[in-house]
């Protein structure tokens, strides 16, 4: 197992390379100039300077070398002296990464939204799992029943009908004709009382079930299918021909052996919560990750789109090494296989 | 299954006096399939209105009536009008032959990419190991983000060479058909793994059949059943990236709506007029349902282990 997960680490170390290479590369060589957007009065002099400021300077390589280093040395070491208070080597003067429109250092930003993701989207992902996962064993265990038809059929709708519409849609019936729930989003909320807990409810509760249903449409079917796989197994038949009770058989055989999957399917996922999901957040004013890359993209803010998609990445590539490892824990036959 | 589509392993006595070649069998079990023919129905239906329809609601989608603007439906504006007097029906209907457009066009580059990579990596075993490294690589990167920087990027210098409307076009359905050929190239080489050793293939090469031939006379029609699953998922797939990224802002122009540019410029004004988000909605739902109920019957009618049954 530990010869596996080496060698899967010394795979990803390459991928993350090429993929660090190819984001900086394409934000660096696109035709695009940081100072076009000033105003036109300013001396190219002036410009120069601004450029230089803005460590546009140096060639290429070097931009690239200092980048890695600001991504894998310099924001670690300060994330770990915030989190110990604690100082590592000369901390003041250490290079970070910087974003041109606010000028405060990238991860700041990012740390200041997360939060308000971790909560959307991530309450969502587990109310989809939550959702999911019964709908999937019944559905398997009745298959072609008129429940497991209608289950069939509105996750084929909650995957098919894109978030966009059904966050819309959502606001339509439930902000603008029945005026239940607020549209937007108020991240200044403070919960004190029971009175704000109540609001913080009703301004999640859209964009969450969203989102929620989105999830568990698709980890639904995989659930569906993954409990059909097991239900035919000689163990079961087994497990009832010694007089197992039914439920003793579906909960503690079928389901255990059937999550092995799903598991790995919701490890998969979960790089998108941290992600956060950009139109869901755009549609309900969420300033979450989502929103942040968004604004980021449409003002050019080049430090700042780099080091958040490149982040995503290197969760992708973490979380795909993560669920691999699962599978091979959880089930005994990929170990040894 | 023998090398040629055009024989099947159908039991002679199931047989009923004529000839049942292999599409036919699988006509008949997608038939069967209740959700798949209702989706094909809905596709086909879309489709039509949205090439005759312009034909019959002759209304212009870029007429600016101002006196006539955020109205409900009447008989003059089926759908309504949006908050500059223009027909929601005709934009809907214009905006639709873009998406579909988008969808098909970005589909077919994902196909036949995702086919080269996947038939190359399965049948040379000296590129298998690099192609596939290149696929992992493709499905680590963050794709909406990048989608969006890309086109952020290279929009204005596309539209300054093609134009408005053919730039952006070029730029989205290459951007989409780059990004999404992935699963395809996996499905396809898997498949080609197990048929490279298969005996029709060890038999072609030993009459000596060149490689290019074995290729596509064996390997493609083998694997055209996963091929057509990707691509009925594939159009999905398309149509809804490129609504997700007009309805970011950085998709196609006001000037040429798509449905996900119609429901962006409708979302400010929900309260006013919800059939503007309303109807391009329900388009781009519908159809990609549709698709995807297709690609449910597709895959069970191509699957001859659920056709038998």
């Amino acid at each position: 197992m530990t010869h596996y997960i080496v060698r899967r680490l010394l795979f990803a170390v390459p991928t993350l390379i090429a993929i660090s290479f190819i984001l900086f590369a394409l934000l660096d060589l696109a035709p695009n100039d940081p100072t076009g957007q000033l105003p036109l009065t300013i001396p190219a002099e002036a410009r120069e300077q601004i450029r230089e400021s803005l460590g546009l300077g140096q060639p290429f390589h070097i931009r690239y070398a200092r980048w890695m280093e600001q991504f894998f040395v310099n924001e670690p070491l300060n994330l770990i002296e915030q989190a110990f208070g604690i100082e590592i080597g000369d901390s003041e003067s250490r290079l970070r990464v910087r974003s041109w429109a606010t000028r405060s250092p990238v991860v700041d930003l990012i740390i200041e939204r997360l939060p308000q993701t971790l909560w959307v989207v991530g309450l969502s992902y587990l109310i989809g799992i939550l959702i999911a996962v019964p709908i999937g064993i019944v559905s398997a265990y009745r298959q072609y029943s008129w429940f497991d038809q209608l289950g069939t059929f509105v996750s084929m709708i909650g995957f098919s009908v894109p978030t966009f519409f059904t966050g819309l849609l959502a606001i339509i019936v439930f902000s603008v004709a029945l005026q239940w729930l607020p549209s937007i989003y108020d991240t200044t909320h403070r919960v004190t009382d029971l009175a704000s807990f109540w609001l913080q409810i009703k301004q999640m509760a859209m964009p969450v079930m969203v989102l929620a249903l989105f999830n568990a449409a698709q980890i639904s079917r995989f659930m569906r299918a993954a409990v059909l796989d097991n239900l035919t197994q000689d163990y079961v038949r087994t497990a009832r021909a010694k007089g197992l009770r039914e439920r003793v058989v579906l909960f503690i055989h079928v389901l255990r052996n059937s999550l092995i999957p799903v598991v790995t399917l919701i490890a998969l996922g979960i790089p998108t919560v941290f992600g956060g999901a950009i139109i869901t957040e755009k549609i309900f004013r969420v300033n979450g990750i989502g929103e942040l890359l968004i604004t980021a993209i449409q003002g050019a803010d080049i430090p700042l789109v780099q080091t958040l998609s490149f982040l995503f990445a290197v969760l992708i590539v973490l979380f795909n090494l993560i669920a691999d490892v699962l599978y091979g824990v959880l089930d005994p036959r990929i170990r040894y296989g | 299954m023998p090398a040629t589509p055009s024989g099947s392993l159908t039991a002679p006595s199931r047989a009923t006096g004529r000839h049942r070649s292999l599409w036919m069998d699988v006509w008949l079990a997608f038939r069967n399939h209740t959700g798949a023919l209702a989706g094909a129905g809905v596709f086909i239906a879309i489709a039509l209105a949205v090439a005759v329809g312009p034909l019959i609601h002759t209304v212009d989608p870029h007429y600016l009536d101002i006196l006539a603007k955020n109205q409900g439906p009447s008989l003059k504006h089926p759908m309504g009008t949006d908050n500059l007097g223009r027909d929601t029906l005709a934009q809907v209907l214009a905006g639709g032959r873009i998406s579909l457009a988008v969808g098909f066009t970005a589909m077919f580059i994902a196909l036949v990419l995702g086919t080269l990579v996947g038939v190359l990596a399965g049948f040379f075993r000296g590129l298998d190991g690099l192609l596939m490294r290149l696929t992992d690589m493709f499905l680590a990167l963050p794709l909406l983000p990048l989608l969006l920087v890309v086109i952020m990027l290279f929009r204005d210098s596309l539209r300054a060479a093609f134009g408005p409307e053919t730039g952006i076009f070029l730029l989205v359905v290459f951007i989409i058909g780059i990004t999404s050929w992935m699963q395809t190239a996996r499905i396809v080489r898997g498949d080609v793994l197990a048929l490279r050793e298969r005996e029709f293939v060890t038999a072609a090469r030993s009459i000596g059949t060149r490689r290019r031939r074995i290729i596509t006379r064996h390997i493609l029609p083998n694997v055209l059943s996963p091929i057509m699953v990707s691509a009925t998922l594939g159009i999905a797939n398309a149509i809804i990236t490129e609504s997700a990224l007009s309805f970011l802002g950085l998709g196609f122009p006001p000037d040429f709506p798509t449905w996900g540019r119609l429901l962006f410029d409708g979302a400010n004004f929900i309260s006013v007029t919800p059939a503007r988000v309303l109807w391009p909605g329900l388009a781009i739902s519908l159809t990609v349902l549709s698709v995807n109920y297709i690609g449910d019957g597709l895959r069970d009618a191509l699957d001859p282990r659920l056709r038998g049954a």
